[in-house]
């Protein structure tokens, strides 16, 4: 079986380019070069040298002593939380950005929940020097305020989306529609694994950088390229993708997606898609989706707002359905529980998006000669507030 | 013959189609809007389906959607509401708008085995591909004898626009501009619009032409008129009724106001 996109843009059942005509110029025109453009030497040396000299790339493979004997078996950190920008998201904007210029395009527009991807674009436009137009809901920009000044400071202009619950789908929706009203001069950065074909797929191939380095590091340090387990946590699911990508294919990898239940599964403040979602269509993509019975979308709920998105990228439906990885819904309390030990035991604040996937080693029963890669796709500083409301609570 | 082919077979010009969201401003206003748009002589009523994400509208359409969704509106409903078949005796051919979700949730054979049946002419899905429609759904929706409206815009290919007109059943939605549901245009966007339409016409398509968005009043409507079989209200229609004590009254007035009718 087949874990890519297929020719027409589909991951088994799910995938495709469901979007307006207004729509079929730009996302054709992406669909027919961007393997072409992505793959030419200049842009790859363009990039491999932006991801070395700026990014700081490769992020470490860190073996995480303590932790490892807290869970008597192995653990090491793929420190995504090292990069520029503080998370695995420049990986995309850059690699999008050196895209839309080879197109000839202008002005980039994208959408954020946390604000990091919108962070992580304003970066890069600053970079090149384009202008930057970030939506983001009108609730997400009071929750996440800091982030909102820092696109601010980096040139970026950012929109509140004010419609439907004003969140990251509804910034979506406002930055589709941008591009629907922009059609010639713009060139939109999706932030993560979902969206039109050819974007998931193009996302994850920007993302499969993290795999790629796993598999030599790990090689360097154990001798062996293959862990036991991969483990990321998935809202549309970049880190994921990129974390999985270069073992896909190989079946002795287990690889384990950790979803947000929220208040827990059963609560109706979830975004465990992968328990909660049917197939359905949202922002282009058929993927597993969480709506209502008359098809339409719910408005998802986590602590972490990189996770609270209603639906998953097309693959990751695709590798829940086949079965090649496993999903698993870590509450809002095992979230910040993982991520309260992260931080006594490695010295290390993760995001509540990555704590999310080291929740799940509790829920593992890993063996002592297991080793396991979970990717720390993102630092906690954008969630200091919330860590420090729940440690005092705690108290 | 579906009655959306008699239409353009009787009517070559200035046909005009109003738009509005099913369950808004009220959930039981449906029927009370189709029959005060025939009885103001409208050819066309395309009854919105209300869908919680809809990319392609701006903010007035939006807006209405999410009105008719807070008041309870679903195809399940609004299909019992036009249960009577009412639709199939008026003389305006009706059409549903919506986006695909929700449609293949209800279960798309079952939907245009019940809109058909309701008197449904024809559906609009802004959001269904062309390339899936003809691969997966086409025979479905013509054993029903349904018809299809696709989409064009300032940016869609020539080549691509003649494979529209190909698998085209019925008539062609011109979009005026790149833009969402409700947008006004500049002078300069203007003078581009008529070049477009201008082409367009000279294209010789065998489906007729209807253009939309951004049509908001008697000229733009006129305008609309003189390179294409008609067009189509939808964002200006939706304020009328958002703005209305009487409905009926509103109704009238406003397609009289489009028709230049005192």
């Amino acid at each position: 079986m087949s874990y890519q996109v297929n020719e027409k843009g589909y991951y088994g059942n799910f995938g495709g380019a469901f979007i307006p005509e207004m729509l079929y110029p730009n996302v054709e025109e992406l669909r027919e070069k961007y393997l072409d453009i992505m793959y030419e030497k200049s842009f790859q040396n363009e990039l491999k040298g932006l991801l070395r000299d700026y990014v700081g790339r490769p992020s470490p493979l860190y073996y995480a002593e303590r932790l490892s004997e807290h869970y008597n078996t192995k653990i090491y950190l793929k420190r995504e939380d090292l990069n520029h920008t503080g998370a695995h998201k420049i990986n995309n904007t850059l690699g999008q950005i050196l895209l839309a210029k080879r197109l000839g395009k202008t002005r980039i527009i994208a959408e954020t929940g946390a604000g990091q991807h919108g962070v992580a674009t304003a970066t890069v436009c600053a970079l090149m020097g384009l202008t930057c137009i970030v939506y983001m809901g009108e609730v997400d920009m009071e929750r996440q305020a800091p982030n909102v000044a820092r696109m601010k400071l980096l040139g970026a202009k950012v929109i509140p989306a004010t419609s439907g619950s004003r969140t990251l789908k509804d910034a979506t929706n406002e930055a589709i529609r941008d591009w629907i009203n922009n059609p010639v001069d713009t060139y939109y950065i999706i932030g993560s694994v979902v969206g039109p074909h050819p974007y998931p797929d193009m996302v994850a191939r920007f993302q499969s950088v993290i795999s790629e380095e796993i598999k030599k590091q790990l090689k360097e340090k154990t001798g062996n390229e293959n862990p036991d387990y991969v483990i990321a946590c998935v809202g549309g699911g970049s880190n994921a993708a990129g974390a999985f990508y270069h073992y896909l294919d190989n079946k002795d990898v287990k690889l384990i997606a950790a979803e947000a239940a929220g208040k827990g599964i059963e609560s109706g403040h979830s975004a465990a898609t992968s328990v909660l979602g049917k197939p359905g269509i949202i922002h282009g993509s058929k993927t597993l989706l969480m709506q209502t019975e008359d098809g339409q979308i719910i408005e998802p709920y986590s602590i972490s707002a990189g996770l609270d998105y209603p639906g998953v990228g097309p693959q990751h439906a695709h590798l829940f359905e086949s079965g090649r990885a496993q999903f698993g819904s870590i509450t809002d309390e095992e979230a910040l529980k993982a991520a309260y030990l992260l931080c006594k035991l490695e010295g290390i604040i993760p995001a509540l998006e990555s704590a999310h996937a080291l929740a799940y080693l509790e829920k593992l029963n890993a063996k002592k000669e297991d080793v396991i890669v979970i990717n720390l796709s993102g630092r906690g500083d954008k969630d200091l507030a919330t860590y420090i409301k729940f440690n005092e609570q705690a108290q | 013959m579906n009655k959306l082919n008699k239409l353009f077979r009787n009517k070559q010009e200035d046909i005009l189609s109003v738009y509005f969201t099913a369950g808004f401003p009220k959930l039981d206003d449906t029927k009370i809007i189709i029959r005060e748009l025939e009885n103001a002589g409208v050819d066309m009523i395309e009854i919105g389906m209300p869908f919680s994400d809809p990319l392609a509208d701006g903010p007035t359409i939006q807006r209405s959607s999410e009105k008719a969704l807070e008041n309870g509106m679903s195809i399940k409903l609004l299909f019992e509401q036009l249960s009577d078949q009412s639709l199939v005796s008026i003389k305006a051919s009706c059409l549903l708008m919506g986006y695909l979700n929700p449609v293949l949730q209800y279960g798309l054979e079952k939907f245009c085995k019940d809109a058909a049946w309701l008197g449904i002419s024809g559906v609009i899905i802004p959001d269904l591909p062309l390339q899936e429609y003809v691969d997966e759904y086409k025979t479905i929706f013509e054993k029903y004898d349904l018809a299809t409206i696709f989409l064009i815009t300032p940016q869609t290919s020539e080549a691509r626009i003649r494979f529209i007109d190909e698998h085209s059943n019925s008539f062609i939605y011109v979009v005026s501009s790149s833009s969402t549901t409700g947008a006004t245009s500049s002078d300069e966007e203007k003078i581009a619009q008529e070049k477009y339409f201008k082409r367009i016409q000279s294209m010789q398509l065998k489906n007729p032409l209807l253009i939309g968005f951004g049509i908001s009043d008697q000229q733009s409507f006129a305008n609309a008129c003189n390179y294409a079989s008609g067009a189509i209200i939808g964002s200006a229609f939706i304020k009328e009724l958002d703005h209305s004590i009487d409905l009926k009254k509103s109704i009238s007035s406003f397609v009289n106001r489009i028709k230049n009718k005192p």
